[in-house]
């Protein structure tokens, strides 16, 4: 066989390459997206209310993703100690989502609940105050920085582009929801309804 | 997953594995030409030359095996569209089977101390021992890695219970969660005066310093507003989770200014429900744990009266 044709001519070379490093991607990404087990919402899901999703939006700034993770993997090792393991209809309705891949911290994909609001409020002001051992920076500006919720309802009109459920009431109600609202609240807001989705049994 | 997307796979995967095996098969030795073999194919570059020459065999044979191997792969794995693979494995099913392991090995050690009465089994160190462990991962982060405790994170070491120490007490406890809240008062005391006569009483409950004068208004105060939870003697109620006054442990702090706060904006303290967390088993041997820690003095006593 003669491969000339394709060590000679750069345009065909690169048309065969997309091709071939395609198939990979072909056969295990693309039907992912016709699967229900993968874009279909578990039952219980709620989208994040408009406090939730300020909160969402405080700890992608804070860079909270760069050290905890949210996906518990099928490992008994992982479930013993944080729960059941994350499911993709958990997830359908995070854009970006929020999986990391840093663990230095624990995990945080059922955080919710687990510990009482004033342990966070505590614990994001100053983690070693809670806990003396941790390594976590504290984030003191969030108990006096305020919120004022002007985009709050546009990045719900966004989300609700790509598949958010948004109710219009939810929209009008953003601003008013929010405005005022010191940061801490709404990151702990968003903390405490991690994972909690799934678990019908937590009232 | 249906048949259209597992067709679509299986074509796919075919076509990848076809196609591998064809461009090592139109590479083989034989098709080089004989007369070209060990020659230059023209590429020189700063004086380095390629040769034409057949792929080494120890590459072929290896290229040869990772394509048996995705065979293999494929029938024993799931893989191939909906085909599930001969093993049946799954990341759940692997899962499931660990947690399975893992109910054999641990299961009969927590049923058996599950049978055991928590004041009998403080004094079995393994127990102890495996309290603690569950302690670490699920309760340090708030009553501390010593168990002692921290501003509005009660000491479990010290003997004294706000909700009350019983075995079954302190199961409740782990398993439901408690809410304490203490309304704020400063309206119904009466403003900043009325509220620090009652700081001053509160200080002479517990023998500290304070004024007497002030500390007599406060008592009448206290009678008729405070004493609903922590009784006429400020002694507490564990049966609605209201502390002792009486004692000088302070779990949201004892100076006065700590008082007055808790007087003018209240208290809400909450400890989350572990049911979903823990299973029986292991609230049983965690209750024993911090049990343990107080099992000496008044608290031992406390516990063979309840």
């Amino acid at each position: 066989m003669n491969f000339d044709v394709v060590e000679k001519n750069i345009g065909l070379m690169l048309v065969g390459i997309i091709a071939v490093i395609s198939l990979g991607g072909l056969a295990e990404i693309v039907p992912l997206f016709y699967q229900d087990a993968v874009v279909q919402p578990i039952e219980g899901l709620r989208p994040l209310t408009a406090l939730e999703l300020e909160g969402r939006d405080l700890y992608i700034r804070e860079g909270c993703v760069g050290c905890h993770s949210q996906m518990i993997r099928p490992l008994r090792a992982e479930t013993e100690r944080y729960g059941h393991y994350s499911l993709a209809g958990e997830s359908v309705w995070d854009h970006p989502f929020l999986f990391g891949s840093k663990r230095t911290g624990p995990d945080l994909a059922r955080v919710g609940k687990r510990y009482s609001d004033e342990w966070h409020r505590a614990h994001l002001v100053d983690p070693r105050s809670v806990v003396p051992q941790s390594n976590m920076p504290g984030f003191p500006w969030l108990e006096k920085d305020k919120l004022d919720g002007a985009q709050t309802a546009a990045k719900m009109r966004g989300l609700r582009a790509v598949g958010v459920p948004y109710a219009d009431a939810d929209i009008d109600g953003a601003q008013a929801a929010v405005a005022g609202q010191t940061e801490i609240s709404a990151l702990i807001a968003y903390l405490q309804q991690l994972g909690t989705h799934l678990r019908r049994d937590v009232p | 997953m249906s048949n259209g997307w597992s067709v679509y796979v299986i074509v796919l995967i075919v076509i990848n594995v076809l196609g591998c095996g064809w461009l090592l098969f139109a590479n083989r030795s034989v098709q080089i030409d004989p007369r070209e073999k060990g020659q230059s194919t023209g590429h020189d570059f700063d004086g380095i030359e390629e040769l034409n020459n057949p792929l080494p065999a120890w590459w072929t044979w290896l290229f040869i095996g990772t394509i048996l191997f995705s065979a293999g792969y494929l029938v024993l794995y799931p893989g191939f569209g909906s085909f599930e693979g001969v093993l049946g494995w799954s990341s759940a099913n692997q899962h499931e089977g660990e947690v399975e392991d893992a109910k054999t090995r641990f299961g009969p050690l927590f049923e058996r101390y599950a049978a055991v009465a928590i004041p009998e089994l403080v004094r079995e160190p393994q127990a102890v021992a495996m309290g603690s462990r569950i302690f670490a991962n699920n309760c340090a982060a708030c009553h501390g890695s010593d168990a002692r405790g921290n501003r509005g994170y009660p000491d479990l070491t010290d003997g004294d219970w706000i909700h009350g120490g019983a075995p079954d007490t302190v199961v409740q406890t782990i398993t439901h969660g408690r809410n304490g809240v203490m309304p704020a008062l400063a309206p119904v005391l009466g403003g900043e005066a009325g509220v620090e006569d009652v700081v001053q009483y509160t200080l002479s409950l517990s023998g500290r310093d304070h004024d007497a004068a002030a500390a007599g208004r406060g008592g009448v105060q206290f009678a008729a507003i405070c004493s609903a939870c922590h009784q006429a003697s400020g002694v507490g109620n564990t049966a609605i989770g209201a502390p002792n006054l009486t004692d000088d442990v302070w779990l949201h702090g004892g100076r006065p200014e700590d008082i007055r706060r808790a007087l003018e904006v209240g208290l809400a303290n909450q400890m989350p429900a572990h049911q979903t967390i823990l299973t029986p088993e292991q609230i049983h041997l965690v209750a024993t744990y911090v049990l343990s820690l107080s099992a000496q003095g008044e608290a031992t006593e406390a516990m063979e009266v309840e």
